[in-house]
């Protein structure tokens, strides 16, 4: 069950509900009364996205349709790009939905630039990735979702990898009414390589919901993970993260972890963190915190002079910054520093 | 320059300080010396306005002005000084980030113009200097990973960069060896001038032997119990505290 499925045969009944172990904390069926009407076409909206004019090529997916050319996504052995891929909800209480792949061939390089833009109230969206990485190919994935403090959305990307690839992503977002963004990857093992990590910042009434999965196949796999999650007033914070080290998959290294501030006492966040390791020799290990913001820290810096609103910015962009210096791609960085900057919290 | 008249706090329901009384001239260095318990880290933590400690009467002034009444930023941007005996890590933010965002809260507290990244740079460079430390430490978190000698040097440093009017030391000696005792002493003297007053809190008469104090006054329960030279010290570290404790 899923909204892409909801959409599709506008059906409600397709939609996930609490009773979905996945889902428990990101009801769409409680939420969506009625199902809105599709999106109109509308023309490409030219004004830049987040990442401005970083990388070479832009593709543009306004109301699930696509202007621009799919091929972007698709790289011939050993070829390198920078790509912005915008995702844009433009019309108010409409749905739409996209699917798109991406495949890299050997050797190829793909730094993915992926925005989710709410331009208006009320929408449902969905995006579907369908992500293959041939032998030693490389994907570095930064998502920025700037969702509509009242949209819904959903985003779901499937991974697979073969030996060798490495694949490398961070997810930024804000939240939205009810926001998902989902990663799962086939992991075979054998020398493949995976980072996913995640920031997210929560204020009013937003919800944000990071779920991970990531099945272990085969021997000397790595993965590692780093979440951190701040959350203000009455907003909600979702970690999933699974792993899964199948039988035989020897020799996986697998780091996870999930910190959160609350900085409210009407702040929430639910965490499922969970290991699944069915092989012997493997090197696995978990942290999950969530607590509030270091009050000996903030007085050290108020007595130094800082004003206390300015400390405690300080103190949570310094948080989330141990995930935004993991970016590779240079520009992007610097977008998500600023972004963290600009979306300071409590 | 500081003047306090029967400082009343408590931190709960915890009666801390009871009628504490002290003026520090400026130009002098003071020490306090006490047990443990008997309210040195209160009085540190009430004169810089850390949230939790309620004064319930009596005042305290810097150079005639309330201090109480001040938020704890407002205080520091006075010159009000507090050296911890812990100082904080705070991961994520070079020292030489968080010293700069620090002087130009206070300067633009003061009304001052902000400093330039080339004049902070400039005087960041200078100091350190003075103070033999490896300017690299200074691109690195905030005291995250460092020893307690590095942390001390770098409250030293802090302290010398943001060049307060009155410093409080608040147990500045503790995990220190002799080497880093001389070093952070040499600093705290290096700072001395008659413009300038220093509040150094103590359990230990060991650091007074490098930082010469004027003034050595005796906190047991919550107030100032005895006042003398520096002997007074030597007669505290021969007898210990329980004649006070016991007269309180």
């Amino acid at each position: 069950m899923t909204l892409s499925l909801a959409l599709e045969a506008r059906d409600l009944s397709q939609l996930p509900s609490r009773r979905d172990e996945d889902w428990r904390w990101t009801d769409l069926r409680g939420l969506i009364r009625e199902l809105p009407a599709p999106s109109p076409e509308v023309s490409a909206d030219l004004s830049p996205g987040p990442f401005g004019d970083e990388g070479q090529a832009e593709l543009l997916v306004v109301n699930g349709r696509v202007w621009g050319d799919v091929g972007l996504l698709t790289l011939a052995e050993g070829e390198a790009r920078v790509v912005r891929l915008r995702f844009v909800s433009a019309t108010a209480a409409t749905g739409h939905g996209i699917k798109l792949a991406v495949s890299l061939a050997p050797g190829a390089h793909l730094t993915l630039l992926e925005s989710y833009e709410g331009q208006a109230p009320d929408y449902l969206a969905d995006a579907a990735l369908n992500v293959r990485l041939e032998t030693g190919a490389r994907l570095e994935r930064i998502v920025l979702a700037s969702d509509h403090a009242e949209g819904v959305s959903v985003s779901t990307a499937s991974v697979s990898l073969a030996p060798g690839a490495g694949f490398a992503q961070t997810v930024l977002t804000d939240g939205a009414r009810r926001q998902r963004l989902e990663t799962r990857v086939e992991h075979p093992g054998q020398s493949a390589a995976v980072r996913m990590d995640g920031a997210y910042l929560i204020a009013d009434r937003r919800h944000a919901d990071l779920t991970t999965a990531v099945n272990h196949a085969g021997t000397d796999g790595t993965t590692d993970q780093l979440v951190k999650g701040v959350v203000a007033d009455q907003g909600r914070g979702v970690f999933q993260g699974r792993i899964t080290v199948s039988p035989g998959a020897d020799r996986t290294d697998a780091r996870m972890g999930h910190h959160a501030l609350l900085l409210s006492d009407r702040a929430e966040v639910n965490a499922k963190p969970e290991l699944l390791i069915f092989a012997d020799d493997v090197a696995c290990a978990h942290g999950n915190t969530v607590g509030a913001l270091d009050e000996d820290a903030l007085f050290y810096a108020q007595q130094r002079g800082i004003p206390e609103a300015e400390a405690r910015a300080m103190l949570t962009e310094a948080f989330i910054g141990e995930v935004i210096d993991r970016i590779v791609h240079d520009g992007a960085r610097e977008v998500a520093r600023a972004w963290a900057a600009k979306r300071r919290v409590g | 320059m500081l003047s306090i008249k029967n400082l009343h706090a408590r931190v709960e329901a915890a009666e801390i300080l009871k009628g504490l009384s002290l003026e520090l001239p400026a130009g002098e260095v003071h020490a306090i010396m006490g047990p443990n318990g008997a309210g040195k880290s209160t009085l540190s933590y009430v004169l810089t306005g850390r949230q939790g400690y309620e004064v319930t009467d009596g005042t305290a002034t810097l150079d005639g002005e309330d201090l109480l009444s001040l938020e704890a930023n407002e205080r520091a941007a006075r010159g009000v000084f507090l050296s911890f005996q812990y100082p904080l890590e705070i991961p994520g933010v070079p020292a030489m980030t968080f010293l700069r965002t620090a002087m130009n809260a206070q300067h633009k507290a003061r009304g001052e113009p902000e400093i330039s990244a080339t004049d902070f740079l400039k005087r960041a460079r200078e100091v350190a200097g003075q103070l033999k430390m490896d300017f690299d430490m200074l691109k690195r978190p905030l005291n995250v990973g460092f020893s307690g000698g590095e942390k001390k040097r770098m409250e030293i440093f802090q302290m010398a960069m943001l060049s307060p009017r009155l410093l409080i030391l608040d147990e500045t000696d503790s995990g220190l060896d002799i080497d880093a005792l001389k070093i952070v002493a040499d600093g705290v003297n290096a700072l001395r001038r008659p413009d300038r007053a220093m509040l150094v809190i103590t359990h230990y008469q060991r650091l007074l032997d490098y930082i010469h104090p004027d003034k050595v006054h005796v906190l047991a329960a919550g107030r100032i119990a005895a006042t003398g030279g520096p002997e007074l010290a030597h007669e505290l570290e021969r007898e210990g505290y329980d004649k006070y404790a016991r007269a309180a």
